[in-house]
């Protein structure tokens, strides 16, 4: 365990990937464009539908962002792990930019769906709901100032919310029932037509791979800030034992 | 227009929001990886090792890692 | 078991002693449900259809404002740390202190709620209600409060990231509170559902927001 606890090798292992993934997720993202653009409409939604192909994968990731924030969390409370705590930090910022483009891409679609660009439906709901924990999670991390207290505070708000993810859910389902008894607009009847099937789910995965890329690339970036403020304070410590007049190593 | 139906503006705002908050999410991240490496690079020039370094996770020397952890 | 309740009788008394803050919750709550109707008109059919939904939101913000006090005081002066040395485990410590919470602001809170609703044009059916309700959520207010109340403890311009972090953890405790009170006055949901499905949510909340707190009070007594 401790083997693949080792910052150092996670760059090694980083480095070695980032190339391949970035590739994958260009390639993925110009195949899942053109297929976005030669779609056919919808008979129901029209053109709109294509807003489909980009808000689907973002509320994904969302969701998934959590997740992974949560497990991360976990890592960094029970094992100490210092990269899952690098983890937990990271995807943050990502997983905030992801919900954001959920909500008003949704809100988007949903003008020209049901004539507002907000309706309280339960799935609409349930992701602004996520959007704020996300942001009570960028909070805390930015208000503890010692690194490691505010990692292991929001490792454990982190587990709190993902604890209450599904509870928040199911009332928000539960609420949305007794007031809109279903008047809303099916999102897209029974069963996916392939012809949207497809796009979607090429998107989904360039949209998966591109964040994947993100989070490495944003790790790596936290490993090396957390080196140079170790370097740093080594810096003054030595200065400081030279000027005690006492031999620097 | 452009065959897109009556709606095409919000088609163009969701995928240019979209575009714009990704391609600002890669820069900063690029930006901020190439600001840690050149920090980094900058300190070891001063002659700044982390050998000697006693605790911390981060340890950027191969040797002394693997000496401690792999062995 | 002595030693949890010799705590909560300390926490009690102490809140009883210094007064003031169940008095700022208790205006607050008065304020916030007074000022609607200014707001939204003098309409009594529009009051009184939203009157469980605006009883049960200003009582969340009420207790909010008195919630980072249940670790507060004990945090500054060390009592804290000399009651983690003790016999009881954290869990309990927390676990007591927010019983001392619930029945020093939830219930006081609570009985105040249906007075309010006078104000509002509350139906006449749904006041015992209202009141049950509200004393079987006011308990998971508390608890869930006091973890963002431990997480945190000691931050500068905590009381306002208090809010943030614990507002949504409050969102199935409303909707299932307004809606079995609404369930009772307008009628096509069954109230049973919904006030059990509360219950089981304090209840929850009641057994897991003590580890929780206790994981966070951990750091920072550290």
């Amino acid at each position: 365990m401790q083997k693949y606890a080792n910052p150092t090798r996670f760059m090694k292992i980083a480095d070695a990937v980032l190339p391949w993934l970035t590739t994958a997720t260009v390639i993925l993202f110009v195949a899942g464009l053109y297929l976005t653009s030669v779609a056919p409409p919808d008979y129901e939604q029209g053109h709109t539908v294509k807003i489909m192909f980009i808000h689907v994968p973002s509320a994904w990731l969302a969701m998934m962002c959590y997740t992974i924030i949560a497990a991360s969390s976990v890592g960094s409370l029970i094992w100490r792990h210092p990269l899952a705590d690098v983890s937990a930090k990271t995807a943050v910022p990502i997983g905030v930019a992801f919900t954001f483009l959920a909500l008003v891409t949704g809100s988007l679609w949903g003008k020209p769906m049901w004539g507002t660009y907000w309706v309280w439906d339960a799935r609409l709901t349930s992701v602004l709901v996520l959007f704020f924990l996300y942001l009570g999670l960028m909070a805390l991390w930015q208000a503890i100032e010692d690194p490691s207290r505010a990692g292991r505070s929001a490792a454990i708000l982190a587990i709190v919310g993902f604890v209450n993810v599904p509870i928040i859910k199911f009332s928000v389902d539960w609420w949305s029932t007794l007031h809109q008894p279903a008047s809303v607009v099916k999102m897209s009847g029974p069963a996916i037509h392939s012809s949207i099937l497809i796009p979607l789910l090429v998107m989904a995965a360039a949209f998966t791979c591109l964040f994947f890329v993100l989070h490495l690339r944003a790790m790596q970036n936290e490993i090396l800030r957390r080196r140079v403020m170790a370097m740093r304070l080594l810096q003054v410590e030595r200065a400081a034992n030279v000027e005690a007049g006492a031999p620097a190593e | 227009m452009f065959g897109l139906g009556p709606h095409y503006g919000f088609i163009f705002a969701s995928y240019a929001i979209v575009a714009f908050v990704l391609a600002g999410m890669i820069v900063w991240i690029a930006w901020d990886g190439r600001t840690q490496r050149r920090l980094l690079a900058e300190l070891e020039a001063q002659g700044v090792t982390r050998r000697s370094k006693r605790h911390g996770s981060a340890s950027a020397d191969p040797d002394a890692v693997f000496s401690g952890s792999d062995k | 078991m002595k030693e949890f309740m010799s705590l909560v009788r300390r926490d009690l008394l102490l809140s009883w002693r210094e007064g003031g803050a169940i008095g700022t919750a208790l205006g607050f709550y008065l304020i916030v449900v007074a000022i609607l109707p200014l707001g939204l008109g003098p309409d009594l059919n529009l009051l009184s259809r939203i009157a469980p939904g605006v009883l049960w939101v200003a009582l969340l913000l009420a207790a909010l404002l008195s919630v980072d006090r249940i670790f507060h005081n004990d945090y500054e002066d060390g009592t804290l740390e000399a009651l983690a040395l003790g016999p009881l485990p954290l869990e309990a410590i927390t676990a007591a202190k927010c019983l001392a919470h619930w029945i020093s602001t939830g219930i006081p809170l609570t009985l105040t709620a249906p007075v309010l609703g006078l104000l509002l044009n509350l139906d006449a059916q749904a006041f015992a209600v209202l009141v049950l309700t509200m004393l079987v959520g006011t308990p998971a207010v508390s608890f869930i409060g006091a973890i963002g109340a431990a997480l945190t403890l000691g931050l500068r311009r905590g009381g306002l990231l208090l809010s943030l972090l614990v507002l949504p953890l409050y969102i199935p405790i409303l909707i299932f509170g307004v809606s079995s009170v609404s369930a009772v006055i307008s009628g096509p949901s069954s109230f049973t559902a919904s006030f059990l499905i509360l219950c089981a949510l304090s209840m929850a909340s009641i057994v897991l927001a003590p580890l929780a707190c206790a994981a966070a009070l951990k750091l920072n007594l550290q």
